[in-house]
């Protein structure tokens, strides 16, 4: 009997709470998912400490970028959509080339003894550089490397790099190591 | 007359609301996983440029942002329009930026110091001077794991 006294809770405005909740919720969040270049800079110099030993100029790879945002690439002015393959090209130094870079044996896992080329990739950009450019062309250098791994691992694997086990990455990742390093900031001249 | 008309419209019953609030719940709770609350006021203009070749951000606890751009309409009176760095909520300099690292490693585990990173939201036209010297700016407080904020661009073949 005293059941009875206890009514039913009224639902119908229940919508109209979770409506609101779920508009405060829409706007008071963000949804985008973080993402980009991920670099590691370099620690800062030490005075004191000696520079380490120049490095033998075929095994340097220099990109400059201007302020009018042209590029620059071992002496000579390179279009932006050809800077991959040039790049592909000078670190896996395919048909051993002199001015390309030397290759020393490395024993890597899976691959036994395998010729690393030495290649560094020196980039340098004026202050005056867009950052559209920069980003450009830190993509493209990127996008390089990821290629000649993949490429690597299909023809070793049969599968792309991304689908590999952590030590055959590795194995691939010791064979084209990406080595993009920037100079100490200065002004690579160009019109302001 | 009215009584006929009626009878033929009885025939569809009014649709169940009830489930309603069980779907609008549904809806809130996706929204509450999905989502993260936003913890800036966006005081520049940042649209970061597009690059194919790019890894997401994990572990976003560990991520402290610096947002770089031209200040937006509203505070271009008092900042002008150069490109200016945005920490947290507030415009600052570059010699602000040790400081604001060294803060943010305080409010983080000491364990988890190492993993820290960067995240460079800078806008598409701004020019490098200033994100050089915050390249430089972190390498002096030791940051140095960084990410250019990027958005995913299909590639063109």
């Amino acid at each position: 009997m005293a059941r009875r006294d206890a009514p039913e809770v009224n639902a119908g405005s229940m919508a109209d709470i979770a409506f609101m909740l779920l508009i405060f919720f829409l706007v008071a969040t963000t949804m985008d998912v973080d993402s980009g270049i991920s670099r590691i800079l370099p620690p800062i110099i030490e005075d004191d400490v000696e520079p380490p030993p120049p490095i033998k100029e075929r095994n340097v790879f220099v990109v400059l970028i201007n302020s009018n945002n042209k590029l620059l690439v071992e002496g000579s002015p390179l279009d932006i959509s050809q800077l991959r393959d040039k790049a592909k090209e000078f670190i896996a130094n395919p048909s051993d080339l002199d001015n390309l870079p030397a290759k020393k044996d490395v024993e890597v896992d899976f691959f036994g003894s395998y010729e690393v080329s030495k290649q560094v990739i020196s980039l340098q950009n004026d202050r005056g550089t867009s950052y559209k450019m920069y980003i450009k062309v830190q993509n493209e250098l990127a996008a390089a490397y990821n290629e000649l791994r993949d490429e690597l691992s299909l023809q070793k694997f049969g599968k792309p790099y991304s689908e590999l086990s952590k030590d055959k990455r590795k194995a691939v990742k010791r064979i084209f190591p990406q080595r993009i390093s920037e100079a100490e900031p200065k002004n690579v001249g160009g019109a302001e | 007359m009215a009584k006929f008309g009626r009878k033929g419209k009885g025939g569809m019953p009014a649709i169940s609301t009830s489930s309603l609030p069980d779907i609008v719940f549904m809806l809130l709770f996706f929204f509450m996983v999905t989502t993260v609350m936003r913890e800036t006021t966006l005081k520049v203009k940042n649209v970061v440029p597009y690059a194919s070749e790019i890894k997401k951000l994990e572990k976003k606890s560990l991520v402290s942002y610096v947002y770089v751009g031209e200040p937006k309409k509203a505070f271009q009176h008092i900042h002008g329009t150069e490109a200016k760095i945005q920490l947290n909520d507030a415009f600052a300099k570059i010699s602000d930026i040790a400081d604001w690292i060294i803060s943010e490693r305080l409010e983080r585990d000491e364990k988890e110091v190492p993993f820290m990173t960067t995240s460079l939201k800078v806008d598409s036209k701004t020019k490098m001077g200033i994100v050089t010297d915050i390249k430089q700016a972190l390498r002096k407080a030791s940051a140095l794991k960084i990410n250019y904020s990027t958005k995913k661009e299909v590639p063109v073949e």
